[in-house]
């Protein structure tokens, strides 16, 4: 456990040497909430309606806040394709030949990046919900609180080997950067990251999409928070997303079993 | 103690074959093709503890492949092989312990940190004592003289001192063998023979079995006491390289010096290689040493005469020469 501890601890040193680059886009990430913000006020202004799907103009916009929230635990930028291209030029070598195991230290390296991130984040963030207070009619007890909480580590969890299971792909076909944007696109939407997931009632299909796994890296926490899911709803929410969790661990590791008796340490 | 030691062990690789040009392009997306590659074939090698093995080939003859499949790295498509004691391709951990490959081309090294970073990692990944840890790095950054570069970040270093960090990461951990792939690729002459240095005394004082592949034959000649000489991925030679120098080099150079000019026709019936002032070389058969020697002696000016083996490359371009004809 130590070693996974120092991967850590170094990959924490690693991403502050470039800090510059760092803090620039912790901070720049906040640009877009501002058109968000001014896109929803017109759609609300245009409607007659005060409500959408049960979302007041302020409970989306405190959606869309919490959805950074979210994404600031599932996103993983830079896992499939770096994984990729450590397959594609044989840098994957140092990990398969050092006595560790390959997810164990893409897990650590990419806790040690969150906690980073999350920390320099924190500030910002504060400062970002503390103007935007208004929005918020409600806050969540305690108990809402740590499920909220629970709700962003599996967030982390299942965007973490989701990711592992589509970077290791590259040990079938090279180049996955088309399937990565594909999928990235689909996830931005699916995943509730553009508009809550629940203004989606009249297609009929918001039951399955929020049973995919794609509505745990951003829907599900911000709906916990605004007291979106019933008491009797989140123990099955709960179990879904663990269980969707177990099947992307379980499945990174077949990718990577099968993976390495295909790999042909090209460039290596 | 055997340490490596492999059965028929061959690798095939399926490679899709793409047509150049932009129509080909067009047509290989309806109809692929693919070629096999015979990277290994039927490899069978012993090496014991304590060896230097020199792994030699041309381009592509199957050296780093064999490597890869020795490490672990690939699977093999025919045959057995077993390191250590261990089956390489089933990675357990007690084997990545014991082992280590280096590759001249790739780092193993953080790159954005510098490689003391790197060696406390490794001192957690591999478990090694404190003390012995300690020792280790003491030891290796002396005699490689790199105790200035330990924290400066990789990126800024230059290939040479990067690549001998690289070589103190592979054996921190103390490891029982030591594969190499072109270890002093980029290396100036001074850093290659710290690195022989280090090298050999590693493999004396340690018994660290060391399977090399170069094609700087000073890596070769220094430090192997045997050579595997792998072509097309078959092995075509495995023994000591005084072996390979005496049936592959059949012709001996002699350099006379005079301490005036070459006297003039002395030499002519030998053919000689090149006559520059006082100098003169010669490649003559074996057998025809003594004769020039004969005739040497009869020549009153002689400063200095040595008689010396072709060159390494050339004998082993012989080899490769001679195992291709044989193939066709």
């Amino acid at each position: 456990m130590k070693k996974y501890f120092n991967i850590a601890r170094l990959s924490l040193k690693e991403r502050l040497t470039y800090r510059g680059d760092f803090l620039l886009s912790s901070f720049l990430r906040f640009l877009p909430m501002i058109t968000s913000i001014l896109l929803w006020k017109s759609v609300y202004g245009s409607s007659e309606q005060e409500s959408l799907s049960g979302f007041s103009f302020k409970q989306v916009i405190a959606y869309l806040l919490l959805v950074n929230i979210s994404r600031m635990f599932s996103s993983m930028p830079g896992l499939a394709t770096n994984l990729a291209r450590d397959v594609r030029e044989g840098s994957i070598k140092k990990y398969l030949l050092q006595p560790i195991d390959l997810i164990g230290y893409l897990m650590s390296y990419r806790v040690a990046h969150k906690a980073a991130y999350i920390s320099t984040s924190l500030v910002p963030y504060m400062i970002l919900f503390g103007s935007c207070a208004s929005f918020f009619d409600t806050f969540p007890t305690p108990v809402g609180c740590v499920y909220f909480f629970m709700s962003l580590i599996l967030a982390f969890v299942i965007g973490f080997y989701f990711e592992v299971c589509l970077g290791m792909l590259s040990f079938w076909i090279l180049e996955v950067t088309s399937l990565l944007y594909v999928v990235t696109t689909l996830s931005f939407f699916l995943s509730g990251h553009l508009i809550p997931l629940d203004l989606l009632d009249t297609t009929g299909w918001l039951d399955v999409l929020k049973n995919l796994p794609f509505a745990y890296l951003a829907y599900f926490p911000a709906a916990i928070f605004l007291q979106k899911v019933s008491d009797e709803e989140l123990l099955l929410r709960f179990f879904i997303g663990a269980l969707w969790a177990f099947f992307f661990f379980l499945l990174s590791r077949v990718i990577l079993y099968f993976g390495l008796r295909k790999y042909s340490a090209y460039g290596a | 103690m055997i340490v490596i030691k492999t059965n028929n062990l061959s690798k095939l690789f399926r490679v899709y074959e793409k047509p150049a040009g932009l129509i080909g392009s067009l047509k290989s997306l309806f109809n692929n093709k693919f070629k096999d590659i015979h990277a290994v074939e039927n490899i069978n090698l012993e090496v014991h503890e304590g060896e230097i093995v020199g792994f030699l080939g041309p381009n592509g003859a199957g050296k780093t492949t064999t490597l890869k499949m020795l490490s672990g790295l690939l699977f093999p498509t025919n045959g057995s092989a077993t390191v250590l004691g261990y089956v390489p391709w089933e990675r357990p951990i007690e084997f990545r312990k014991a082992f280590s490959l280096v590759m001249g081309q790739k780092s193993q090294l953080w790159w954005d940190l510098p490689a003391s970073d790197s060696f406390e990692l490794h001192k957690e990944i591999y478990a090694i004592e404190p003390s012995r840890f300690k020792k280790n790095v003491g030891e290796l950054t002396e005699i490689f003289q790199v105790a200035n570069l330990l924290n400066k970040p990789v990126r800024e270093l230059s290939l040479g001192e990067r690549m001998k960090l690289e070589l103190i990461a592979s054996l921190l951990h103390d490891p029982k063998l030591l594969l190499l792939d072109e270890p002093t690729i980029g290396l100036d002459v001074v850093a290659q023979s710290a690195m022989h240095r280090c090298l050999y005394e590693f493999n004396k004082t340690r018994k660290i079995t060391i399977l090399l592949t170069s094609h700087y034959m000073r890596d070769v000649e220094t430090l192997c006491s045997r050579i595997l000489v792998i072509s097309g991925g078959s092995m075509v030679y495995d023994g000591q390289l005084q072996g390979l120098k005496d049936e592959f080099g059949k012709e001996k150079l002699i350099k006379v010096q005079f301490n005036n000019l070459v006297p003039d026709q002395v030499f002519d019936k030998f053919q000689p290689l090149e006559i520059t002032g006082n100098i003169v070389r010669l490649r003559v058969a074996k057998n025809d040493v003594p004769n020039v020697l004969a005739v040497v002696s009869q020549c009153e000016d002689v400063l200095d005469i040595s008689i010396e083996d072709p060159p390494v490359e050339e004998v082993i371009e012989k080899l490769f020469v001679s195992h291709r004809l044989k193939k066709m």
